[in-house]
């Protein structure tokens, strides 16, 4: 990639020896949550004109540090230097005014309100708006040509694709003065060729001058941008790397501490006869259409994945093919049950007639935060008569029932009296997919398989829904990991608007191809030069209108 | 990441908190009695001498208890599916209503053997019809049950005063009002439940509708915690989309849910019309309804503590109205006064010391225990 022949090229330019202070440093920050120690003794130097990116996995507290960084929460002890002057940071204010400036994961964006209100929205600089907004707009101009950041000041933000909504959050920060730069997970919602383009925007600012923290669990991301990156291990910093001088697997290591495989070791599907086939399934709700006459089928032993940008219809394709959400038209035949918008199925019928599902959020829907992990894990099965006396509940039953499911899922630590919130997102994923997998249904639904889930973790679960698939069940699979659906997959489906937009064989799938499809360049674009592309994607503001929350 | 990590045990989320905020709320109190120029110490000795002091105070204490049992639970049950009942006033006048009509029915023919039972049935049928119709428009037409509960009182209120004036009043009589009950439909009070065992003691209100508030509350803990219905309920109230997931019909629970909630609430009237008036009168709810919000708040919607915080409530309106006897410048206002430091220190400010009592647990804890990092 040429991006990465820059950051080569940079870093070395920037040595450690080199006279300026370090943007950012931290001495030893410590910060715990009751017993639970978020951040122990971290230190971090990022270098000035620099990407700095910092890798750990969930719950490694990468998100807490950047949350003392931004005022967000107070450090317990340790000291924050800014350009080498030691600085008190209490609130996001504070880091404001210090030249700090940070992009969420979840944009701040107001969507009813132009790219120039929200730009200058907390910074308006009187009280009248007609003076200031006048140079405001000067300087988001001067802004948008100093970094290439252009964007339209009076477009609607709501109308704005994701990858233009993010380019305003980081314009926003710019024109509050930022010369430091957090990003937190900035791709989780972008199309890879998005992604590309963020990268050349931060690539461009890094030779302006400004420091980048880029916070990811994304290893490629870390290899293609960053000049130094920190590894991040519960709560500690465990090492830092020049990016030239590590590798993929050196950091994956790092991040678990010890040796994973990153690739999913699977044979060829055998796919056999098809277990539920959906057809024509449309849903509208308030006159947007969240899926266009979705056709798919599921065949027995094959693993098919949905690929597309998060907020193209999969959400709503799982809510059709579990039952949550009744369907408007179309129907769904699994077995001998056709089900139509006219005879109904509940998410306990579907799950009788052997639809087992994982929902992409398990905090929103897949468990129960305050219920312990024993009433986690009869969601869905508790008028199972295994569960029930006539009147009152089988406590033992249940009990027993978690107690096996953590054993063979091994889920840690194996207390079926924990409360369901207070085991680490992966142990939370596997607890999940025991309840829906034990019952071997017949066809299951997976949103978001690896979802805030550790390495260690991720390997487990994969071998366990192929598995599950060679053992004759039909999975379908709903990511916004790329990687994942490629390597999972036997087919691949990709959906943009609601609609299927293309299928690839799991076999010949790779990035680009599918990235355009996700973007609906289409097939017929896939020759162009890739800047072409994505100027192409960027500028198709009317196609994604409907992406914008996730 | 940053979620609240490691939950306070029991013993302090329900025992140690509550009993600081009451602490709390006794210290205020104290001091406002302080400033207007009498003894605080003096004030609590009254205070707990008129709760519990003797026979008579604490068959008062006890007769309170009761109905903010009954009203406690009903606030908790709805709350479990995130519901706020504050309809507790109008389900429990309602229920009422029912025990007065079928009392005025049958006491002339049948046993309270056989008018009890019926009771129950027919006053948690009133108080879960009255609870029904806000509960529909929740679940099915989107209208809040906050408001829709609200209203619901006063219309009770409305319907009963109607009904007391122009319908059950007996003819020729001043007072709104229905005429008396027979005995076949007095619940004994424990007057004379001791009577049978020839032990004497002074006549209170208090009778044995207690024991209804008692198995009540066994009951809703075990509804809750111990059936699959209770278990839908809790979901529910948890994360709606998790209901949904789980093919449980949300509506249904809200329905369902909520005259359960009425149900419970209406036994107020079994008590009051069967137990202690013996006619259906004006106004016998006296606020219970909404008191028992603060109840269900105290009590943390356990039926344990609903069963502790009624008692603490019971044992504030004795006390209180025994104070405001003892001492004149303690006037019925102050009593009232001291009632709404402890709600608003148990309720209001339920987690106020909360922070620092967890910092204070955390500090005294070994570190080595560390859970793992969410």
């Amino acid at each position: 990639m040429s991006i990465k022949s820059i950051t080569t090229g940079q870093s070395d330019a920037v040595g450690e020896q080199s006279a300026p202070p370090p943007a950012i440093e931290l001495k030893a920050i410590s910060k715990s949550f009751g017993l639970v120690k978020a951040n122990h003794n971290v230190d971090l130097k990022v270098l000035p004109g620099t990407i700095h990116g910092i890798i750990g996995e969930n719950g490694a507290g990468k998100s807490t540090l950047m949350s003392i960084l931004y005022g967000f929460y107070e450090a317990d002890s340790g000291d924050i230097f800014i350009h080498g002057h030691k600085k008190t940071i209490h609130s996001s204010r504070d880091a404001i005014s210090f030249g700090i400036g940070m992009v969420h994961q979840h944009f701040m964006l107001v969507e009813t309100f132009t790219v120039l209100e929200n730009v200058m929205l907390g910074a308006e600089g009187g009280t009248l708006l007609n003076e200031s907004s006048k140079t405001a707009r000067e300087e988001l101009i001067k802004l948008s040509k100093e970094y290439s950041l252009s964007v339209d000041p009076d477009a609607l933000t709501g109308d704005l694709p994701v990858g233009l909504q993010q380019r305003v959050e980081i314009l926003k920060a710019l024109y509050r003065g930022a010369e430091i730069l957090i990003l937190d997970e900035p791709t989780g919602v972008l199309t890879p060729q998005e992604t590309d383009q963020l990268f050349k925007i931060l690539d461009i600012l890094r030779s302006r001058g400004v420091s980048i923290i880029l916070i990811t669990h994304k290893l490629q991301e870390i290899m293609a941008i960053t000049d130094r990156v920190s590894v991040m291990r519960a709560g500690t910093m465990v090492s830092e790397r020049e990016t030239v001088a590590t590798s993929k697997n050196e950091l994956a290591e790092l991040m678990v501490g010890r040796k994973v495989l990153l690739e999913v070791d699977k044979t060829d599907a055998n796919p056999a006869e098809i277990l539920l086939e959906a057809t024509d399934l449309t849903h509208e709700e308030g006159g947007v259409v969240l899926l266009d006459s979705v056709s798919l089928n599921l065949r027995a032993g094959e693993i098919v994945g949905i690929a597309g940008v998060s907020g193209n219809g999969q959400t709503q394709l799982l809510a059709a093919l579990s039952g949550i959400c009744p369907l408007q038209k179309g129907s769904i035949q699994i077995g001998d049950v056709k089900i139509t918008p006219k005879a109904h199925y509940s998410p306990k019928e579907f799950r009788d007639i052997g639809v087992g599902h994982v929902p992409e959020d398990r905090h929103r829907m897949g468990m129960v935060n305050a219920f312990a992990a024993r009433e986690t894990a009869i969601m869905g099965f508790h008028e199972d008569p295994a569960f029930n006396g006539k009147i009152l509940m089988d406590q033992k039953a249940i009990e027993e029932n978690c107690t096996r499911l953590m054993h063979d899922y091994d889920v840690r630590p194996e207390d079926p009296s924990l409360k369901s919130a207070n085991f680490s997102g992966g142990n939370q994923q596997k607890l999940v997919l025991a309840r829906e997998m034990d019952r071997n249904p017949k066809v299951l639904l997976v949103g978001q398989p690896t979802r805030g889930v550790d390495i260690g973790a991720i390997e487990f679960i994969h071998k366990n829904l192929i598995k599950m698939r060679d053992a004759g069940s039909a999975i379908l699979i709903v990511s916004v990991e790329l990687e994942e659906i490629m390597s999972l997959s036997d087919r691949i489906l990709v959906m943009f608007e609601g609609r299927i937009v293309g299928e690839v064989s799991g076999k010949d799938a790779n990035a680009q191809q599918l990235g355009l499809l996700m973007g609906n360049a289409g097939n017929q674009k896939a020759d162009l030069p890739p800047d072409e592309k994505n100027k192409d994607i960027s500028n198709r503001k009317n196609d994604h209108s409907e992406e914008v929350a996730v | 990441m940053s979620s609240p990590s490691k939950t306070l045990p029991a013993w302090i989320d329900v025992g140690l908190i509550p009993l600081i905020n009451i602490t709390f709320a006794f210290i205020v109190s104290g001091l406002v009695i302080f400033i207007i120029g009498e003894d605080p110490i003096e004030a609590v000795k009254l205070l707990v001498y008129g709760a519990f002091g003797n026979d008579y105070n604490l068959g008062y204490t006890l007769y309170y208890t009761t109905n903010f049992i009954f009203t406690g639970l009903a606030v908790a049950v709805a709350f479990h599916a995130s519901l706020f009942n504050i309809g507790g006033e109008g389900q429990a006048y309602i229920g009422g209503l029912g025990v007065g009509l079928l009392c005025l029915a049958l006491d002339q023919y049948v046993p309270l053997w056989v008018i009890l039972p019926l009771a129950i049935i027919v006053s948690g049928l009133f108080g879960a019809a009255w609870a029904y119709i806000p509960a529909y428009l929740q679940a099915y037409r989107g209208s809040h049950i906050v408001i829709t509960t609200i209203m619901f009182n006063f219309i009770a209120y409305s319907l009963i005063n109607y009904i007391l004036t122009n319908v059950l009043i007996e003819p020729g009589s001043g007072s709104p009002e229905s005429r008396d009950l027979l005995e076949t439909a007095h619940i004994p009070t424990f007057q004379d439940a001791f009577g049978w065992f020839g032990i004497k003691i002074e006549y209170t209100p208090l009778n044995l509708s207690i024991l209804l508030a008692l198995i009540s509350s066994v009951f809703v803990w075990l509804f809750l915690w111990h059936t699959r219905w209770g278990y839908a309920v809790r979901m529910l109230g948890f994360n709606n989309n998790a209901a949904n997931y789980s093919g449980i019909n949300t509506r249904r629970v809200i329905v369902g849910t909520m005259c359960l909630s009425g149900a419970l609430a209406s036994f107020v009237g079994i008590n009051e019309i069967m137990g202690v008036h013996h006619r259906l009168i004006m106004d016998f709810p006296a606020g219970y309804g909404y008191t028992g919000i603060a109840v269900a708040l105290m009590g943390r919607n356990h039926p344990i503590g609903i069963v502790i915080a009624s008692l603490l409530f019971g044992a504030l309106y004795q006390g209180g109205t025994e104070l405001s006897f003892e001492i004149s410048t303690i006037q019925k206002e102050m009593v009232l006064t001291i009632q709404g430091f402890v709600i608003l220190f148990c309720g209001a400010l339920a987690y106020m010391a909360r922070p620092t009592i967890e910092r204070f647990f955390f500090a005294l804890t070994p570190k080595n225990q560390t859970v793992a990092a969410e």
